[in-house]
């Protein structure tokens, strides 16, 4: 009785999802779309450019980004921002060195010591913006400064290496799947793994519900305090796996660098068609458009343009990625 | 018939994603008259309006402003053309003060730039003298009652000395002698030959305003009548296409009814002071009030939304604790706000994900993955069960018709399950029609059992839904009544009991 009810629920439903499909998928559609442009064009550009070592090179560079990328499109589709994931993932590299170097934890541990402090900075984040009620752009920024602030008191502003800690490079350098550096794996893993999270878990519907009217999500009966602090220390989760991935790619904790990887993360999630207003977005939208910033900076610099011109060009991208997005909405509008 | 019509629309027509939302509607709007424009939530008065006001482009069709063909194309050329809207919903901006956002870019400058406050006061003060409004021009927007912020909309839309005035549902916040300070207004506008659309629910007003009616009907033109000519039960009937019953009362409850809800002594530290009442099994209780009761204020304490300083509210006889929207949720309380797109919806979320957002941890496996078959199923259930007009499943709930976002956010709390609902004004903004039907579901949701809570404002609708009346003033239960005891007269009687306390012995 029960199965025949289900079964035809699912058809009545099949057909209007499967038109609807192009349509609402529309912005990745596009995004993906120019991906393949933007990748068309440098391979014909240079013939550097379409082979596997310079493909895998750009996928090594946008792991870290990517990692980063994925909380916080999380965290803007509930209406958030978190500024705190640069300077958070350089903190969270130095605890790593902090626990596996100083400290000499076992490999393991050291790593999950990293990872759940960055989860700790990002529930401090969830707590003062939910609980505190601070807005999420001031208490992320002063999380921000003190993360940053913190990495170089702690590591007493000189880089920690891992020279002493075997296997901790293979982190990110080795290959678990031949060909694939670790690095990139784990950014697939992540992106499968929050893609489910956003799209068929309970804690992603809330997500959305959140950026769309936090107060009738209220009303609804739906603790939204505690919502919001699980979103943002998920958000400082995908910060402390950056923080290990990174510090193993260079093999060492450096307590300068991080600041700025915060607005290329947002960037990539609104290139990728999430909306800085809440209650839209995608995962693999976002993965889309930090691979458009990753392979315009490796086609840039394989074309010999200076860096410079790099950031001005990562800029234009995202006026046109936005203003496309807010042309399709008034198309859709009217 | 000499000079043309102030306004003439021939043949509109307009189309959005999936709805032809008007179809070849002609209105004709005289000098100096009062023209009601009437029909279903989603017959198109607010779409044509839109497109007289330049909100939308017509597909089709040509406007005739004073015999000269027009083209509308934004709101500043209507404007300019004369034509003022007052719109359902407020725009104004709370943080400016009334003249400021009467004369908002049209304000008069010194040195180029500075804002002349003197100078925008004084007009304010001029025009409010003129309509015959006390405000004063310096209060903030926001420090403002609702209704005094609808004054200051309809200050502000005749500031612009209009040839063309539309009201779209003026009185839908109003009191009664706001009302009257309202149609005062309009008289003497129609007196200068202003041309005013009245867009309105209230049936009763028509009769007493409006010169012609024009009923609107899934985006056609029904009828054009006379109103000294016409019955309003006539009009209703062509507005629904459908004769409407007359007068009920509900039967009284059969039996002894448990009680479900009870509240005892709720103060809080704003307007409540000791209120005490009952909700009982298969029971409608309806509160009556003049605006500012404190009957919302009940409603949100109720629904944890806010807290009480004092006071008990006892669930089947256990005392609960109600601290959080998260806690009524728990306990199957549900709360219908009479602000739908603030407090009840997502409004860019579709229908399936609103209908399911209370419940949605019962179709959740134990990775917290959430049965998508399942929640399509319940939402078809309920979409199906309360006649939710929506293409699909997937439709954005902002493109549905208030009643039915009223019956998706319904649909919301009885998917949960909730066993005492509280309605707030459950048919506010909602056409006739719907209305009906939205009375059809309270009567079956109390037939199955459910403990509800109907805030009404409107005394007829009171006196048709409910078993028992508790009548409300100044923050106190002056009041309550048995239906078979109550009349208009006296549940008005117990409503302005300001000062007397006592309640009713």
């Amino acid at each position: 009785m029960t199965e025949t009810k289900a079964v035809s629920a699912q058809e009545r439903a099949l057909p209007r999802l499967s038109g609807g499909l192009l349509r609402r998928q529309l912005q990745q559609v596009l995004a993906f779309a120019s991906l393949i442009v933007v990748m068309a064009f440098f391979s014909l550009a240079s013939p550097n450019f379409l082979t596997w070592s310079n493909i895998t090179g750009i996928l090594l560079s946008t792991a870290v980004i990517g990692i980063l990328a994925l909380g916080t499109t999380f965290v803007i589709i509930t209406g958030g921002i978190d500024l705190s994931v640069g300077t958070g993932m350089t903190l969270a590299s130095v605890m790593t060195a902090t626990f596996l170097v100083t400290w000499g934890w076992p490999l393991t541990l050291g790593v999950a010591g990293g990872i759940a402090f960055g989860a700790l900075m990002g529930f401090v984040n969830g707590f003062n913006v939910a609980v505190l009620k601070i807005p999420p752009f001031i208490a992320t920024l002063a999380m921000m400064l003190i993360a940053q602030g913190l990495a170089l008191v702690i590591s007493g502003t000189a880089p920690i290496y891992f020279n002493d800690v075997p296997g901790f490079t293979a982190i990110s350098g080795g290959s678990l799947v031949p060909g694939v550096p670790n690095a990139v794996l784990i950014l697939f893993v992540l992106t499968a793994l929050a893609a489910v999270v956003l799209s068929k878990s309970i804690l992603g519907r809330y997500t959305f519900a959140l950026g769309s009217n936090e107060e009738a999500t209220r009303i609804s009966g739906i603790d939204v305090a505690k919502w919001k602090i699980v979103i943002y220390t998920l958000a400082g989760a995908f910060t402390g796996i950056a923080g290990v991935v990174l510090a193993a790619r260079l093999n060492s904790a450096q307590p300068a660098l991080g600041l700025g990887y915060e607005l290329q993360a947002i960037a990539a999630v609104v290139i990728g068609g999430t909306s800085l207003q809440g209650g839209k977005g995608s995962i693999v939208g976002t993965i889309i458009g930090a691979l458009i910033m990753g392979v315009l900076v490796n086609g840039l610099r394989i074309m010999s343009i200076p860096q410079e011109w790099q950031t001005v060009v990562i800029g234009i991208v995202i006026l046109v990625a936005v203003y496309t997005d807010i042309l399709r909405r008034q198309a859709r509008a009217s | 018939m000499t000079a043309p019509p102030v306004l003439a629309l021939d043949g509109i027509s307009k189309r959005f994603p999936g709805v032809q939302a008007l179809s070849d509607v002609d209105f004709e709007l005289r000098r100096g008259e009062v023209h009601a424009l009437v029909g279903e939530n989603g017959a198109g008065k607010s779409t044509l309006m839109k497109i007289v006001s330049g909100i939308y482009p017509a597909d089709r069709g040509t406007i005739r402003l004073d015999g000269e063909p027009v083209d509308i194309d934004g709101p500043l050329t209507a404007q300019r053309l004369g034509i003022s809207t007052i719109h359902q919903e407020l725009f104004l901006m709370p943080d400016l003060t009334v003249a400021e956002n009467i004369f908002i870019g049209r304000e008069r400058r010194r040195l180029g730039l500075l804002v002349d406050d003197r100078d925008l006061n004084r007009r304010a003060g001029e025009l409010f003298e003129r309509l015959g409004i006390s405000l004063d021009p310096r209060t903030k927007v926001g420090d403002l009652t609702v209704a005094q912020q609808q004054v200051v909309e309809i200050a502000k839309a005749l500031s612009f000395d209009a040839r063309v005035l539309i009201m779209d549902e003026p009185t839908a916040a109003l009191t009664e002698s706001e009302t009257e300070v309202l149609f005062g207004l309009i008289a003497g506008l129609k007196a200068r030959g202003t041309g005013i659309v009245y867009i309105s629910h209230r049936m009763e007003e028509l009769g007493r305003i409006a010169d012609r009616i024009t009923v609107l009907r899934d985006g056609r033109c029904i009828a054009t009548l006379e109103t000294a000519e016409t019955e309003l039960r006539e009009v209703i009937s062509l507005m629904v296409g459908r004769r409407i019953e007359g007068e009920a009362r509900p039967r009284p409850p059969s039996g002894d009814r448990r009680v479900v809800l009870r509240a005892e002594g709720i103060s809080t530290k704003g307007l409540l002071r000791d209120v005490s009442f009952e909700l009982r099994e298969g029971e409608i209780v309806g509160f009556a009030g003049l605006m500012g009761a404190g009957r919302t204020e009940v409603a949100r304490v109720l629904c944890g939304a806010d807290r009480a300083e004092s006071g008990r509210i006892y669930l089947r006889g256990e005392p609960v604790e109600i601290r959080s929207p998260a806690d009524a949720a728990r306990l199957r309380i549900g709360y219908l706000s009479e602000d739908r797109k603030r407090y009840g919806l997502l409004l860019d979320q579709d229908v399936g994900f609103n209908v399911t957002l209370s419940s949605l941890t019962s179709y959740v496996n134990a990775l917290g993955l959430v049965r998508d078959s399942q929640v399509r199923e319940a939402a078809q259930t309920y979409v199906d069960a309360l006649r939710i007009k929506t293409p699909s499943l997937r439709q954005r709930t902002s493109n549905l018709s208030g009643g039915n976002q009223q019956k998706i956010v319904l649909a919301k709390w009885l998917a949960k399950d909730c066993d005492v609902l509280i309605f707030d004004e459950p048919t506010r903004g909602i056409d006739v029609g719907t209305k009906e039907e939205i009375y059809a579901l309270l009567n079956d949701l109390a037939a199955a059992g459910k403990a509800i809570m109907m805030i009404s404002s409107e005394l007829p609708e009171v006196l048709r839904m409910a078993h028992r009346i508790v009548v409300m003033c100044e923050g106190r239960v002056t009041g309550v009544l048995d239906n078979a005891d109550a009349d208009q007269e006296t549940i008005m009687e117990y409503a302005t009991r300001a000062g007397d306390h006592g309640g009713i012995r």
